[in-house]
C-alpha cells in the first residue's frame, strides 16, 4: 500500500528533484545564464515569450503532424506492396536500405533548392526521416505470417487477398503501430531540424533567431517546450496502439 | 519395395467390405515424386503410392522428416508434385482442394479473433458459406457452439486463444477444421506437443468424430499406439525420401475403448509397427 504510493509519486518527486538539483547547482557554483540558466530563468523565459512560444509550438506541431501523415500514408501503402510479394521485396530492399542509410539532415539542402523557405522543408524532411521504419515494419509483419497458417487458409481455397486481409493485414498492425512510436519522435526530429534550416516559423526556427541573439534562457525555453510536446505525441500514439493491438501484448503475456 | 504387405487393397473386395459405399479409392496418390525448391535435391518423397477409401481412418506413421507432411501438402493440393498424379474424390489435384479440413501440431489460431470467430473462419472462405455468411450467421454461430460443445469447450467461445491452455487450443484447432463439413480431414501430428492424459482424451474426441460424421481421416503421428487406437488402416513410410514400406489393417472393433491400448493383441501389433519403424530408420 505504501510502496504503491511511493511508486506513483516517483515520477513526479523525481522530477522535481531534477529540477531542485539544477537550480541549487547553477547558484551554488555562481553558473552564468549565458551557459546554463537556472530553471527559475528558463520558467521567466517561458512566461516572458509565451505568445511566440505558443505560436511557433503550433506550428512544430503542425509540420510534424503534415509529415508524420504523409509517412503513415506512403509507408503503409508501400510496405503492404513490399511484404506482400517476394518479387518486389527482393528487388526494393537493396534500395530501402541505402536509402534509410542517408542522414536525413542531409537531404534538408536540397529540399530548399526545389521549395525555398517556408512549411515544405519541415514537412518534407519530417516525412522521409520517418517514413522507412513504417515500411519495414509493415513488410516484415506481412512477410512473416507463419507457413502454417498460411496453409490452413490456403487449403480452404484462399485467394491472396484473402489471407492479406483475414491475416496479413490484422497480424501487421502491432508492427505498424510499434513503428508509429518510433516514427513519430523522428518525425519531430525531422520538422524541428527543417524549421532551424529553411522555416521562418516554428520551434526550431526559434531556437535558431534566440542563439544568434545569445538569449540562452529563450533557448531553453523552447527545448523544455519540444519536450513537453514530444511526451504528449508519443502519449497519443501510445493509446491508439494499446486500444487497437491489446491483443498482441497480452498474448505475448501469456505465452511468455 | 521392402514391404511386409498385408493384403494391399488392389482388389475390390477389401475396399466394398471397409468402406462399403464405393469401389474406388478416396484418396489416390499414385508413384508421386515431390522435390522441394525446384532443384535437384533429394526428393521429399519419391514414388509415394497410396489409396485411402472413404470413410477410412488411414494413419501415416515414419521417421521424422521422411515426408509425412509433404504428404499431406500433396494430397491437398498446397504442393504440386514433380511427377505422379493426386486423386481426391474421383479428381486430379491441381490446386488446394476445398473439401478438406486440416489442424497441425500448432493450433495456429489467430491471437486477435475469439475462439468463436476463429472457428468460423473457414466460413469466410469457403463457398458457399461465403456468401451467405451475413444471412446464416447466427445458424453458424449455433454449429461452431455445438462443435466446442462436442470437443468439451463449451462456452469458451468468447475467450481468446491465448486465454486457452494447449490442449483447449487444439480442440478448438480441431473444430476450425470442421466446421465448413469437410470430407477429408488432415491432420498432422495435431497432439504431439501434449500431455498423455489431454492426448487420449482427444483420441476419444476424434474416434467420436469419425464414427459420427462417416468423414475420411488421414492422421500423420509419431505415436504408434495413437495410430493403432484411432486408425482402420497404418502405413509406414521410409526414411527420405518417403515411400509406403507396410501397410497394416486394424481390424479391432469399434467403437474402441481406451482399455484396448492395455490389451495384448493391441501391444503385438504396436510391437510390429515398431519393427517397420526401426528397418525404415536403418535403411536410411
Ligand atoms: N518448405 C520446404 N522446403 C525445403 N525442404 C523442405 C520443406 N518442407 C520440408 N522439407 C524437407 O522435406 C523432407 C520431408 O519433410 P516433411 O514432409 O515435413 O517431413 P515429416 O513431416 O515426415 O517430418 C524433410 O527432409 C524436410 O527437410
Ligand atoms: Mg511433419
Amino acid at each position: 500500500m505504501k510502496r504503491s504510493l511511493w511508486l506513483r509519486l516517483a515520477p513526479y518527486l523525481f522530477t522535481l528533484g531534477f529540477f531542485a538539483v539544477w537550480e541549487i547547482a547553477c547558484r551554488a557554483f555562481a553558473i552564468s545564464s549565458f551557459i546554463l540558466p537556472p530553471p527559475s530563468a528558463i520558467w521567466a523565459a517561458l512566461v516572458q515569450y509565451q505568445k511566440p512560444l505558443y505560436t511557433n509550438a503550433f506550428h512544430t506541431l503542425w509540420m510534424t503532424t503534415a509529415g508524420f501523415a504523409l509517412s503513415i500514408v506512403f509507408g503503409l501503402a508501400l510496405g503492404l506492396l513490399v511484404g506482400s510479394s517476394r518479387l518486389i521485396y527482393a528487388g526494393l530492399n537493396p534500395l530501402l536500405v541505402g536509402f534509410n542509410s542517408i542522414p536525413k539532415v542531409a537531404v534538408v539542402p536540397i529540399l530548399v533548392i526545389w521549395f525555398g523557405v517556408g512549411w515544405q522543408p519541415p514537412v518534407l524532411t519530417a516525412f522521409v526521416i520517418s517514413f522507412f521504419p513504417i515500411v519495414v515494419n509493415v513488410a516484415t509483419g506481412l512477410a512473416t505470417i507463419e507457413p502454417e497458417t498460411e496453409d490452413v487458409l490456403k487449403a480452404l481455397g484462399a485467394s491472396r487477398y484473402d489471407i492479406m486481409t483475414k491475416v496479413g493485414i490484422p497480424r501487421a498492425l502491432p508492427f505498424f503501430f510499434g513503428a508509429l512510436k518510433v516514427s513519430i519522435t523522428l518525425a519531430y526530429v525531422g520538422s524541428v531540424i527543417g524549421e532551424q534550416n529553411a522555416s521562418n516559423l516554428g520551434i526550431g526556427n526559434l531556437i535558431t533567431r534566440a542563439s544568434a541573439d545569445f538569449n540562452v534562457p529563450l533557448i531553453f525555453a523552447a527545448l523544455i517546450v519540444l519536450a513537453v510536446l514530444g511526451v504528449l505525441l508519443v502519449a497519443i500514439v501510445d493509446l491508439v496502439e494499446s486500444r487497437m493491438t491489446g491483443w498482441a501484448r497480452r498474448s505475448q503475456m501469456v505465452n511468455g | 519395395m521392402t514391404a511386409t504387405c498385408r493384403r494391399r487393397p488392389s482388389g475390390s473386395f477389401d475396399a466394398l467390405d471397409l468402406a462399403g459405399s464405393r469401389l474406388s479409392a478416396f484418396v489416390e496418390l499414385h508413384e508421386v515424386t515431390h522435390v522441394y525448391g525446384g532443384g535437384e535435391s533429394t526428393p521429399a518423397v519419391d514414388g509415394l503410392s497410396l489409396k485411402i477409401r472413404e470413410g477410412e481412418f488411414a494413419a501415416i506413421v515414419g521417421p521424422s522428416g521422411c515426408g509425412k507432411s509433404t504428404m499431406m501438402k500433396l494430397a491437398t493440393g498446397l504442393q504440386r508434385p514433380r511427377r505422379g498424379t493426386v486423386i481426391v474424390a474421383g479428381q486430379e489435384v491441381t490446386q488446394p482442394i476445398k473439401i478438406t479440413g486440416m489442424a497441425f501440431q500448432n493450433p495456429v489460431m489467430l491471437p486477435w479473433r475469439t475462439t468463436l470467430r476463429n472457428l468460423l473462419l473457414p466460413l469466410e472462405i469457403v463457398e458457399p458459406y461465403r456468401s451467405r455468411l451475413r444471412a446464416n450467421k447466427s445458424d453458424y454461430v449455433a454449429r461452431a457452439e455445438a462443435l466446442l460443445t462436442k470437443v468439451g469447450l463449451e462456452g469458451m467461445g468468447q475467450k481468446f486463444p491465448w486465454q486457452l491452455s494447449g490442449g483447449m487450443q487444439q480442440r478448438a484447432s480441431l473444430c476450425r477444421s470442421l466446421i465448413h463439413e469437410p470430407k477429408l480431414l488432415m491432420l498432422d501430428e495435431p497432439f504431439g506437443a501434449l500431455d498423455a492424459f489431454t492426448r487420449e482424451e482427444l483420441w476419444c474426441v476424434i474416434r467420436n468424430l469419425h464414427a459420427e460424421r462417416g468423414i475420411t481421416v488421414i492422421l500423420v503421428t509419431h505415436d504408434l499406439r495413437e495410430a493403432v487406437f484411432l486408425a482402420d488402416r497404418v502405413f509406414c513410410m521410409s526414411a527420405r525420401p518417403g515411400r509406403i514400406i507396410a501397410e497394416r489393417e486394424i481390424d479391432f472393433p469399434r467403437p474402441r475403448d481406451l482399455d484396448i491400448t492395455y490389451t495384448p493383441e493391441f501391444a503385438s501389433v504396436v510391437h510390429e509397427l515398431r519393427g517397420h519403424i526401426r528397418t525404415a530408420r536403418e535403411a536410411a
